[in-house]
This record gives structure tokens, sequence and C-alpha cells, in this order.
């Protein structure tokens, strides 16, 4: 931002208008891919329309119609519940959303802050959310709830080794953690000497995306892997007791954190903001958002396409699914990725 | 705690052999009999080592009435080792509506229009063995195209039931969309059946002597071209739920009814057919309706799981489909009612009747003492002695497996309670 | 166990692919709507001209939810000499659609081809006590009944 802006103002008031950008994006980003694909792709996947009413033009208000109600709804705590536990639970887990949205490059300065281990740190905040479901689970005072919260943490940790396992090919390519390097390099690097469209690393990585996808899937709790929030048994899981804003802030964080991942994703495996055939940094600057949004459009579209057509496994199978395929196909990927970085 | 579990396991094992003593029979038959579950087993079933380490001990969980996987008013009383079942219990009763007291003071055209509504899902089903009940008291046949109607529409609620439950199923294990496809292709029958009849679900259509009216105008035409968007939407299920193989894995092995243990229970329909008993009582039974003309095949798989019952009733869709092209084809002209009296007193006299209704074998015991109404209707429901297997079902397994299990054996609440 | 062959999991997924773009099917009810079977049972008509209060359709009614009132009047005789002709007239012919059942018994019982069947199904009203229909609605509904379809060949044709 500095450079395009050409303003001297100091880095606090950056950093506030940065931060500020990125917690508007969060319920926005959620919205969008609320309404475009569990409202609209889910309802033309089931030969039907999804709401047409609010907003005249194909129900795009409804979200924003159901955020303002759930805004407007009595606060109820169970009576057993564990007050502050309760309270907080949600918050943490937008908290970790919001955290992984600080290092995602959206242009080459658009970024809040381009940390040498982004890779790391954005995989290591994104486990944080366990913590959160653990929390509303257990403070619920609720045998669902706490069935529910016990799956999701016995799921979530197990799938955060494929999660890492297959971004470590990523970086074994790229030669650094930094998400702006492993842009670049996929912006500047060749396809055997073909430097037309740069070299995205799901042409050679095409294991570790679809490996990434799994277990992002995994870690959003989203069918087939959705047994935390299995609904026609628990109905809700760990969310069962939370009802108004408090629903409202699990609803962004689920759906923010979808977003995340697939921003995560698009930057790792597609290029991120890098357009093939723009080099000049200020229209880059300009493009490279929708691009990057366009790529994660892509990535979302692929999860929830596989979220609305399969029925869920369960907890053994989705546990044996983890321990005993992805996390060798993972370290095989590694294994191989290296060989070849060594040898070519 | 593990040292009370203990003597009460001992002290339990003591009074039954002191029962089994004094009846002259093994123990076991008696812990069977009583319907205990034998202590010896929570050893078994808290294998994962946090669970004794930490002696969880047993939790209740209550699935229902209000419960999305039960479908309608079912309480489950669950004993819960971890997410192990250790035993359950089904509390019904929710629904009941008392059609027996019902039928007591009302006259036969009345009780048809009531009895549209135990099963709701395939109604016309449900009228078919009471009006023939009706009809072998008063010694009259209804005439050949009158049998040949009422048969199409058995085998079309037939198709718009397992067609619900062919999506349905699939929405208990965990896709959204085939409960879609399943609503959406189930409409086709429905309006056939409105077309005829003049409504959706409860069709009220059979009177004693016949059917109330003709088919309209272009009637067959359209069942001709609905029935290969039903046979097209079996193909659909097919590709999207029985060959996934996440259901395969959710389902295969889950559930099994041996098939003798099920005919005990009283199990009947698609259930006793998956668990390989060559049963049905339009082939087997007393002839009713038009099936003795008809050449259809009945559908039996070995296993006795979850996947086998979602098969069974696969087929048997496709097989409803291909029986109703055939009777168009051998739809007879004529008349649609015999010649009965205006004001119909059936003669004294006792009768059973029971039919192949989609949901199992549905009975009628009617007694009949001269008056324009019945003296007493005993209605024997499928879904009842289905829903008694569960105590025995669910013994150790999963949760998740209970929904699975709840959903295959396709119970419906009106049926259990009526 | 939960190792995915490449057949059956792609193969949903293009089901689904293909369903997304096939189109909804969804009728948008308010803005368009879709038209029942003519014998579909909306609402019953009454022809009142026909009716002589015979009561038979209150009696045969599983609900009980017609009310009928009527009384008789003298008309003068047809022809000279003759007997004095008694009449009944309706009083009051109400239908509680809040109990009716839609089941058909009494317009199948009617002797005198009093009442009627029609698919009209739009006339539901915020307050129940709306939902009984007296004399003047029933007849009003009598302009939204279909003629008498013709039926399926092979039919015997009603007397």
């Amino acid at each position: 931002m500095d450079g395009t802006l050409a303003l001297d103002l100091g880095w606090g008031t950056i950093l506030a208008i940065k931060t500020l950008i990125v917690l508007a994006a969060i319920p926005a980003g959620a919205f969008i891919l609320g309404y475009v694909f569990l409202l609209k792709m889910m309802s033309h996947m089931q030969s039907r329309l999804g709401p047409m009413d609010p907003g005249g033009f194909h129900g795009w208000f409804q979200l924003v119609g159901d955020g303002i109600k759930f805004l407007q709804k009595e606060d109820i705590m169970p009576a057993q519940a564990d007050r502050r536990v309760f309270a907080i639970a949600p918050a943490i887990v937008v908290i970790s959303t919001f955290l992984v949205f600080l290092v995602i490059p959206t242009g080459p300065d658009l970024i809040v802050k381009d940390l040498e281990v982004g890779v790391f740190y954005a995989l290591a905040v994104s486990s944080l959310s366990v913590i959160g479901v653990l929390m509303a689970g257990w403070a619920s005072a609720n045998k669902f709830a706490l069935l529910g919260a016990l799956r999701a943490a016995a799921q979530l940790i197990a799938y955060e080794l494929p999660l890492l396992l297959a971004v470590v090919g990523v970086v074994v390519q790229a030669q650094t953690m930094s998400l702006q390097g492993i842009v670049g390099a996929q912006q500047n690097g060749a396809i055997f000497g073909w430097d037309a469209i740069g070299n995205p690393f799901i042409l050679t990585q095409f294991v570790g995306f679809a490996l990434f996808l799994v277990a992002a899937q995994a870690e959003l709790t989203q069918t087939p892997f959705d047994m935390p929030v299995a609904e026609s048994e628990l109905v809700s899981g760990y969310m069962v007791e939370y009802t108004g804003f408090r629903f409202l802030f699990f609803f962004i964080g689920e759906f923010g954190t979808a977003f995340a991942f697939s921003a995560l994703a698009a930057t790792l495996f597609l290029g991120g903001w890098a357009i093939p055939g723009v080099d000049d940094t200020g229209l880059a600057n300009v493009l490279g958002p929708l691009v990057l949004f366009t790529k994660l459009m892509f990535v979302a579209f692929l999860m929830f396409w596989v979220r609305f057509t399969y029925p869920r496994l369960r907890e053994d199978q989705l546990q044996a699914v983890a321990w005993k395929y992805l996390i060798p196909i993972g370290l095989a990927n590694i294994l191989v990725t290296g060989a070849l970085k060594v040898a070519l | 705690m593990s040292d009370e579990r203990a003597s009460e396991a001992e002290r339990s094992r003591a009074s039954t052999a002191e029962r089994a003593a004094a009846a002259g029979v093994s123990p076991a038959a008696v812990s069977e009999a009583m319907g205990e579950v034998d202590p010896s087993i929570y050893r078994h079933l808290a294998d994962a080592q946090m669970n004794v380490e930490l002696d969880t001990g047993d939790m209740i969980l209550n699935l229902g009435p209000q419960h999305p996987a039960t479908h309608g008013t079912l309480r489950l009383v669950v004993r819960l080792d971890g997410e192990r079942v250790i035993a359950a219990d089904p509390v019904i009763g929710y629904m009941h509506r008392g059609y027996e007291k019902l039928t007591e003071v009302r006259s036969y055209p009345q009780i048809t229009t009531l009895i549209n509504r135990i099963d709701w899902l395939s109604s016309f089903a449900n009228e078919v063995p009471f009006i023939h009940g009706a009809e072998l008291l008063m010694g009259i046949e209804a005439p050949p195209r009158a049998q040949y109607i009422r048969t199409i529409l058995t085998e079309l609620s037939r198709i718009a039931t397992f067609l619900l439950f062919l999506g349905e199923m699939g929405l208990q294990v965990g896709a959204l969309t085939p409960a879609f496809y399943g609503f959406r292709d189930r409409e086709h029958v429905l309006n056939l059946i409105e077309a005829a009849t003049g409504g959706r679900f409860h069709p009220n259509f059979n009177r004693i002597g016949g059917t109330k009216d003709d088919l309209p105008w272009g009637w067959v035409a359209e069942t001709r071209n609905t029935m290969k968007v039903v046979l097209d939407a079996c193909t659909d299920f097919d590709n999207l739920v029985a060959g996934n193989e996440i259901f395969e894995a959710r389902t295969k092995g889950i559930g099994i009814i041996p098939g003798d243990v099920g005919a005990g229970y009283g199990v009947s329909g698609s259930n006793l057919r998956a668990s390989g008993v060559d049963w049905d009582l339009r082939r087997d039974g007393k002839p009713y309706l038009v099936y003795p003309e008809l050449d259809f095949k009945v559908w039996t798989h070995p296993d006795g799981d979850s996947f086998a019952r979602y098969w069974v009733r696969l087929q048997e869709t496709r097989e409803a489909a291909r029986m109703v092209i055939q009777m168009l084809d051998q739809l007879p002209a004529g008349p649609v009612m015999a010649k009965v009296p205006r004001i119909i007193k059936v003669p004294v006299g006792e009768v059973w009747v029971e039919t192949e209704n989609p949901l199992g074998q549905m009975g009628y015991y009617v007694i009949s003492k001269g008056a324009i109404g019945p003296f007493r209707v005993k209605i024997r429901s499928a879904s009842f002695s289905n829903v008694s297997i569960l105590p025995w079902l669910l013994r150790g397994v999963y949760v998740p497996d209970v929904i699975t299990i709840l959903a295959s054996l396709y119970f419906i609440l009106g049926d259990i309670d009526r | 166990m939960a190792k995915p062959k490449l057949p059956g999991l792609i193969g949903g997924l293009g089901i689904t692919f293909k369903t997304m773009l096939k189109g909804a099917v969804t009728v948008q009810y308010p803005h368009e709507r879709e038209d029942p079977a003519p014998r579909a049972r909306g609402v019953i008509a009454l022809k009142e001209e026909n009716c002589t209060v015979c009561m038979l359709c209150a009696r045969e009614c599983p609900d009980w939810c017609i009310y009928i009132e009527g009384h008789k009047e003298k008309r003068p005789p047809r022809r000279e000499g003759g007997r004095e002709r008694t009449v009944s007239i309706l009083d009051r012919f109400d239908i509680d659609y809040a109990l009716c059942m839609y089941c058909g018994i009494c317009v199948e019982v009617c002797p005198f081809d009093a009442l009627f069947w029609s698919p009209e199904y739009e006339y539901s009203e915020p307050d129940i006590a709306e939902l009984l229909h007296d004399k003047d609605k029933l007849g009003e509904w009598m302009e939204t009944v279909p003629e008498p379809e013709p039926l399926e060949a092979g039919a015997e044709s009603k007397k």
C-alpha cells in the first residue's frame, strides 16, 4: 500500500487500515461464499432455485437479512452452561480465521504482513479453532453438544497432519515459506522452459492439491467429514445450544475459514494473485484481488461440490482415512518432490 | 465403580440362574426372554482403553421424540458407553390416534377415508386389504377393470413411497441431494394419482364392489411417460447413492438381521427379503387383486444389512414400474363397479386379509355383525413388528449406525402407532 | 473400507453437476401457478336448486362438518284438484373447511347432484372462523367447477 498511494501515513495508521479491511473482508467473504455456494449452487444441484425474493434479484439479500435477524435475537444461555466459556468459544473460532487472513497476499504490495514463515504461521493459527469447538461443546451442558465436540476435536487434530504434509511439497518446490515468495516462485517459474503462464504448482503438486482439498474439507467439518455437525443425528453438534449472534459468529467463522482455506489453496497451488503476462506492479495491485477471488471461488466450488454430493463417513472410518491413507500419501509426495527437486 | 458393576453382574447372573433352574431352561434363554442385557458384555463393549481408565459409565441418550432421524415421533432411549450402544428401547405411542376405536362407530366408506392415513406415504395400499375383506364377506367380486385400476394404483403408491425412501436414506447417511431428487421424482407419480383419484396423498378411491371412478382421458399415456421418468430416477439413485463408496462403507455390514431372527420378530416386506427370505405375499399369500396374472420377479439379497435393504427397495421400485407398464398393456375394458345395493350392509362374519404393502405385511381382521359399519377391525401394521426388532438389533452398534439402521428399516410412525 | 475407487465417487459428482446445469423444477408460487388436475379435490361447491334437504351428506360426513337447516313449505298443487305439494327449503348449508377431510363422501352420496368438486385451492384465511363457508359462498364456487372430463378408452360411459 505504501508505494502505490504515495501518502505519508504512519505505520500505525496503515496497520489500522489493513486490519479494518481484513475485518470487513471476513463477513463479506463468508456471505459471498454462503450465498453463491450454500444457497444458490446447492439449490441448483438439488433442482430447486434457492432464495429468489429477498432483495429482488435472485435473493442476494437473504444472508444479510439472516445476519440482521440473528443480531436481534434474544441471548439465551442454557441454565447449567458455563457462562464465560460459552461466551468466548465463538470468538476464538473467528479470531483464528482472522489471524489466517493476515498473511494471505492479494497483490504484490497488498498483504497485511508478509511473514518469512507465512505458511507455517497460517496452518498453526488455523488449528486454534479446535479449542473453540471443544469449549463450545463442553460449556453447552448438553450431551449432544458434548458428543459433537469430542468428535470434532478428534477429527480436526487428525486432519492437521495431511494438511501440513500437502503443503510441505509446495514449500520444497518454492524453496521458501513466505506466501509472497511462493506466489513469486509460481509467477517467475517455468514449465520445462516454457514460461508463458509461469509455473502454477498444481501441475507438479497435483497430489498435494488433492490432499490439501480433502484435509481442508475435514478441517471445515464439511461432508463427507461432518460427523461433528451431523445434521440428522446431532442437529448441529457442538453448536446446538448457540442462538442469535453467537450462532452468527460460528457461521461467519465456518464460512470465513472456508474462504481463508480456499484463498490459501489458490495461493499455494494456483498462483495466487499472479496473472500470466502482467508484470507491472501497479496493474497487478489492482487486478490481483480480483484474480485471487476468481481462483479461490474455483477451489471453493470444488469443495462445496463434494460437500453436496457425498454422504458422511463414520468417525472411525474418518480417522482410518486420515491415518492409514492420507498421511502415507502425503509422506510419499514429499519424498518424490524432494527427490525430483534435487535431481532436476 | 467397576467393583460395584462386577458385584451387580454377579448378583444378576445368580438371580437369572435361579429363575432358569426353577423353569428348567438354560440361563441364556431366560435372559433373552426377559430382554435383559448380559452384564458380562459390559467389559467387551468398553474396549477403548480410555473408557475403562476414565470409567465413563453409562450415558442415557434420548433420541426423540423430536429428532430428524426418526421418521416422526419415535422415542429411542439408548444407553451408551462412549459411542457404543449397550441397550436400546423404543418408546412408541406418541402418535396413537385410536384407529381401531374410530372404526367401531363409522360406516365402511367413512372408514376407507380414515385408513388412508395410517401409512400416509403409500396411502392407496392401506385401503386395499380392508375393502377386499369387506368384499369377501359380502361374496361379491369387483369387475376386472376395477381390479386392474386398484393394482396399478397400489403399485404407483409403492413407487411413490420407495422413491422417498431412496432419497431420504441418503439424507440420513449425510448426503443432502438425493432427498431432493426423491421428492422431485415423486411429484410425477403424485400428479398421476391426483389426476385419477382427486387427491395426491389420500386417494380414498376404493369402494366395496370396485373403484369410485374410471380413469380420465390420457391417463394411460401419461403413466407410461412417468414410468420412464421413474426408471431414469432409479438409475440416478443407483449411481449417486448405491454406487457411492462412502455410502457402501456406511451401510454394508451394519444392522444385519439373520433371516430366521427377522421372521421370528415378525419383520416383513423388503426388510425380510433383504435377509434372504424369499417371501412375498403378492405371490405366496392368498391371491388378491390381479397379481396372479402378472409376471414379476421377487428380489432378495443374501446379506441382511442396511445396504441390502436399500438395494432390494431400489430393485422393487424398478419392478413396480415394469409391472405398471405390463398392467397398462393388459388393461381390460368394462365397468368399474359391481352391482351393490344402495345401502351396504355387510353380512355377519369374520375375515382376515393380509397384503404386501410397501412397508411390509399389512392385515385387517374385520368382524361384522350385519350393520352398516364393522363391529371391530383389528389392524396389523407392518412397521409395528419391524420396529420390535430394534432392541435386539441395536446392541453393540455405534451411534451413527443407529441412524443408518433406523433409516434402512423404513417405518412410518402412523403405521406403528395407528 | 473407505479407499475411494474412482468410478462410484466420480459418477455421483457427475450427476449433481448435470442436475445443476439442467435447471430447477421450482414453480415460484405467488408469481406462477400450477394448475391441478380437473379432478383434484380443492373445494366443494353447492348447486342450491338441486338440494332437497335430504341430509344424506351431513349424515355421511366422517367429520360431521356439514351443518344443514331447512324447513318445509306448502306449494300449490300441479294440477287442478290435486294435493298440495310440500317442498323443502334450504335455510342454512354450511361446510366447515377447518374440519373437512376432503374425502368426497358427501359429493358421492348426494342423490340429486347438488354438490360438486372444484380444483380451486386458494381460499386460505387468517381467521379460522372464516373457513366456515355458507350457502352463498358455496354457490360461488360453482363457477370454478370444471366440465366432466372424458374418460379413458375402455371405460363404460356413465349413465
